[in-house]
């Protein structure tokens, strides 16, 4: 029965090759959150993939087509866009998504279907793990974790940590594991980790705890719409540790929301920000395009990775010399030196990309890329 | 009509109802097919929520809570213990969830039944309660199970889930148990039994009054029903291959409600038939969030549309037609008979 | 724990305790009159605290202008959503006017993910209520004080308005019976429409002092409290203003002093509520100040 269900599923395959085979389109799919929790980093990443086609509108002589669905930040919906847009708009090639656990239930139906999938900015070690189809363009997060945790140890000689970590959400779990090995393996102490679920808004009670245990640096691996108001109750609370936090708080509103509550704050993130100092030209050329697309709206990174992920597809199909599925997956597994706006991207045996973790702190107000550090593991 | 007539029927209607199935298999893509699958899983959750609450006016909030426990021990059984080595990488498993392991349909067994085991035992304490006060402290006893699920990581992995289920929920095993839970639940309702449920139903005081031990009946409709809410569960997890505790959430169990009334309380032909129709419907809503090109101007996606027009399908339901699709009555036999003879007269 | 930090616990304990009370306040009313749990609320909660927000940031209007506009447009909208989604339900079971109170709930939050967009935005505060006075160690913010205080104000006027106004009079009869208070010659439908003209700006009030206590706009930030405060009512006696207050106050003090005492429950902050219910339907199953509903033949 399971191998009639295969044959058939190849049958299909077979035919939709065919049809790419004679249409002078290419058809990229991208499955973003645009609703739900995670809207707003998919909104942001949307752009960045938008732009880029702006840029690049052509490949081969064949017209690129993008073709967008809204995942609504759930896993039930991932999967189903995926499955949309294999089947139904036979897409060769899929961008996305912003959350590890969206691109994961995505990724299972890509790998199924022989399709690529080049993910935006979802961290987490498995979204690759064992997948010949995925591919990212950001770092992982044991690397990120350690990259936090080694500019809090050695850069600012901080010894003694807490965490509040989302149990909801497998982002902020998986860095908090991370932070906490790289941390404790430097030879720092870990004073306290508290939970809370994604959704909730009040923190006092758990901040009320962590200031009493006195902490150097907290470690927030939280997403952007609780880690803002978290840093303005410990504020309130007369909090005067360092915090930090990781790529999930990469968002241009934070000095909006956060106020002063805000200054100081570190987090780690793609080496890319528009107040990045020494430039590459393809990041200026983006910084500069941007400005010009979306008059009072500041790039970011997610933004950047959006438009690498779109990058890194046509420089693949460039490679390969046709836009088949199987074709560009191996040139997607052959990237040795792709020139993104988040750097110089090489794509190793786990399909990762392997690049520097950047730091942003945010001073005066305003953000601040501090540079780049080495983890030591 | 005759009882045996009415069996050779459906042994036909089954038969024709399979070879429908075999040709879907061969013809449809994987797109079909999920959508053909969540109808079958969707049929099932309607069903025995309709039994809960069409049919014994019990108002239950709690079916993502019961799907949830089908799910994680049907998943906790089907995955191998290599995998399962693999998937906790924060903090290991207990040692009897690394080393359980069961054939699927043992699992999807054993999800409904453990999802049964928890349904009597919350029903215990909480069936006392009166409509409204039951509604929330079952959504209460679902939303408790999500948390549970984040917080215990050695037993469900916690916020990272299970991902690479085994697929093995296909046409037939779905189209199976919803068989399956259609033929108890009809039997069930046939009987005395089932008399004396829609009596509790309509006046309970009534059926107090006649001698009926309300509370057992009660006790034994949510139980029935948890089990098939879990066997939903367990099919859905191996359908999607994915699982989390964020999918069990209450917008979960309101699908399964809007099916239910949109289908119409108390008829059980009516949740079958809205099970279709509102699984076809939530997918077709794709459509107004993607780009459309309308005379040569291309209107953008607007994201979040599709749950506007869903919403407020449900209010123009319920406000124009609240009885739902069927009302109260069934399709059977004797009925399409009797529309049939008109037609000829 | 020193004293220092229970005594700040306390206060946090306060705050959020009267922000549930104030929410839990307007399920209540409404619950009250039609038997309805009216799942629009957290809603109509999240509106009015967007609807301050766009007062300042389109037409820059002062902030206590923007903030009594916003309760007055917020007012209105509810009363909208009954004429429009549960009057013609009246008669019908209750069961469709439940439905279509979650129907408007997620309409309602699915509109404002397309106009407002999913991106959390800022809330302005006035500076008074955001600078921490120190007092032997235990920092108050002026807003921890605010809050409760003025949830004490709208109680008060409301417990007026219920006891003393005929208006009053008008919903404490439709409670009772609604049946007898249209041949009693009561104007049912517009005590109804008054009903949730004022649970709707006490829904409001308490978005935007949320709002200002956790300052952060977003489609969904009305779901979790509404939830809670929903909750809090139940457990209080769903019907009983007293009883929504002592109920809001409970859930904020277990919530807060929970993870206090015991932090490594902090994670399941979020299923005290429903522990508490469950527990407190078991032993009194219509909460604590609820009257016990007859059995109608």
């Amino acid at each position: 029965m399971r191998k009639l269900l295969l044959l058939s599923l190849a049958v299909v395959l077979g035919l939709a090759n065919l049809a790419f085979a004679a249409d002078d389109t290419v058809k990229i799919g991208v499955f973003l959150p645009l609703t739900g929790q995670n809207a707003f980093g998919g909104q942001l990443e949307l752009e960045g993939v938008q732009m880029a086609n702006k840029e690049a509108p052509t490949i081969l002589g064949k017209k690129v087509e993008l073709f967008v669905v809204d995942n609504k930040s759930d896993k039930v919906e991932a999967a189903n866009a995926v499955q949309r847009l294999i089947e139904k708009e036979k897409v060769q090639a899929i961008i996305g998504t912003y959350g590890s656990s969206l691109a994961m239930a995505g990724g299972e139906v890509s790998e199924k279907a022989h399709i690529p999938q080049v993910g935006t900015s979802c961290t987490n070690p498995l979204v690759t793990q064992g997948k010949k189809y995925i591919f990212r363009v950001c770092f992982i997060d044991p690397y990120q974790g350690a990259g936090a945790a080694t500019y809090a140890f050695k850069t600012l000689g901080l010894k003694k940590a807490a965490m509040l970590v989302d149990v909801a959400s497998d982002y902020s779990v998986g860095l908090a594991k991370y932070f906490e090995r790289s941390f404790t393996k430097l030879g720092g102490q870990m004073v306290g980790t508290l939970n809370y679920q994604s959704g909730d808004q009040d923190f006092t009670a758990q901040l009320t705890k962590i200031i009493s245990e006195k902490p150097d640096v907290l470690f927030i691996p939280s997403y952007f719409a609780e880690g803002a108001i978290i840093m303005k109750q410990a504020a309130e609370l007369g909090a005067t540790f360092k915090i930090m936090g990781g790529d999930a708080m990469d968002n241009p509103k934070i000095t909006d929301i956060g106020g002063k509550a805000v200054e100081g704050f570190t987090h780690t993130t793609f080496p890319y920000d528009p107040s990045m100092k020494n430039m590459s030209a393809m990041a200026k050329k983006f910084t500069d395009d941007w400005r010009a697309a979306y008059p009072g709206k500041e790039p970011n990174v997610n933004s950047a990775l959006g438009y690498d992920a779109y990058m890194i597809i046509l420089d693949a199909i460039k490679r390969a010399g046709k836009a088949d599925p199987e074709a560009i997956t191996k040139a997607l597994a052959e990237t040795k030196a792709f020139e993104g706006v988040t750097g110089k991207t090489a794509i190793n045996a786990t399909h990762d990309a392997e690049k520097p973790v950047g730091l942003v702190v945010i001073k005066d107000g305003k953000k601040v890329y501090e540079g780049e550090i080495v983890p030591e593991l | 009509m005759r009882r045996g007539r009415t069996i050779l029927l459906n042994v036909l209607a089954i038969g024709v109802f399979g070879l429908l199935l075999h040709l879907a298999e061969g013809y449809c893509n994987g797109y079909q097919l999920q959508i053909l699958n969540l109808i079958a899983i969707n049929i099932i959750l309607a069903l025995s929520l309709n039994l809960i609450y069409g049919f014994t006016g019990l108002f239950s909030l709690g079916h993502a809570g019961f799907m949830a426990i089908g799910a994680y021990v049907c998943s906790i059984l089907i995955m191998t213990p290599d995998q399962k080595d693999m998937l906790f990488l924060l903090q290991p498993a207990y040692d009897w969830v690394q080393t359980a392991h069961a054939p699927f349909f043992a699992a999807v067994l054993a999800g409904g039944a453990v999802a049964a085991i928890f349904g009597a035992v919350v029903g215990i304490p909480l069936l006392r309660l009166g409509d409204d006060y039951l509604g929330i402290a079952t959504l209460g006893f679902a939303e408790i199970i999500r948390v549970v699920a984040n917080n215990v990581p050695r037993l469900t992995n916690g916020a990272l889930g299970f991902k690479g289920i085994p697929a093995y929920a296909d046409l037939w095993w779905n189209f199976g148990w919803a068989l399956v839970a259609l033929y108890v639940i009809v039997r069930l309702l046939q009987s005395n039994t089932g008399n004396v449920l829609k009596a509790i139903r309509d006046n309970e005081i009534a059926a107090k009054a006649m001698g009926v031990d309300v509370f057992r009946y009660k006790l034994l409709s949510f139980t029935v029903g948890s089990f098939f809410a879990g066997v939903g569960g367990a099919l859905l997890a191996s359908l999607l291959t994915t699982i989390d505790p964020k999918m069990f959430l209450f917008t979960l169990t309101f699908n399964v409600l809007m099916i239910v009334v949109a289908g119409g309380l108390g008829s059980l032909t009516g949740s079958v038939l809205a099970g279709i129709g509102i699984t076809v419907l939530l997918e077709w809503l794709r459509v107004v969030e993607n780009p459309v090109d309308l005379l040569g101007f291309s209107l953008p996606g607007i994201p979040g549309m599709r749950m506007v027009v869903f919403s407020l399908a449900l209010i123009v339901i319920i406000l124009f037609r609240r009885e739902g699709l069927m009302g109260m009555r069934e399709l059977t036999w004797r009925s399409l008979a009797g529309v049939f003879s008109r037609g000829k007269a | 724990m020193n004293l220092a930090t229970f005594i700040q616990n306390i206060l946090n304990s306060l705050t959020l305790g009267s922000l549930y009370a104030l929410v839990a306040i307007g399920y209540t009313m409404v619950y009250g009159i039609l038997r309805l749990i009216n799942f629009a609320h957290s809603e109509i909660f999240m509106l009015g605290a967007y609807f301050v927000f766009w007062g300042i940031t389109l037409v820059h209007l002062p902030w206590p202008v923007a903030m009594v506009l916003a309760i007055l447009v917020t007012a209105s909208l509810g009363v909208l959503v009954d004429q429009v989604a549960y009057r013609p339900l009246r008669d019908a079971p209750r069961i469709s006017a439940l439905i279509s109170s979650i129907g408007v709930s997620f309409f309602l939050q699915n509109v404002a993910i397309v106009f407002f967009q999913a991106i959390p935005r800022e809330v302005y505060r006035p500076a008074w209520l955001e600078d921490p006075i120190l007092v032997h160690g235990v920092r108050v913010l002026p807003l921890t004080l605010f809050v409760p205080l003025l949830s004490l104000v709208l109680m008060l006027l409301l417990v007026y308005i219920v006891y003393r106004t005929k208006t009053g009079l008008g919903m404490r009869a439709i409670s009772k019976d609604i049946e007898t208070s249209y041949l009693m010659g009561v104007p049912v439908n517009r005590v109804i429409a008054v009903t949730f003209g004022i649970g709707s700006a006490l829904a409001a009030a308490s978005g935007i002092m949320w709002a200002l206590r956790y300052p952060q706009l977003q489609p969904i930030m009305g779901t979790i409290p509404g939830f809670k405060a929903f909750i809090a009512a139940v457990f209080g006696g769903i019907g009983s203003i007293q009883g929504a207050v002592i109920g809001g106050l409970t859930l904020g003090f277990i919530e807060i002093m929970t993870v206090a005492f015991f932090p490594d429950l902090a994670g399941y902050r979020d299923a005290f509520a429903f522990v508490l219910l469950i527990l407190v339907l078991m032993v009194k199953p219509t909460g604590l100040l609820g009257e016990r509903p007859e059995d109608k033949v």
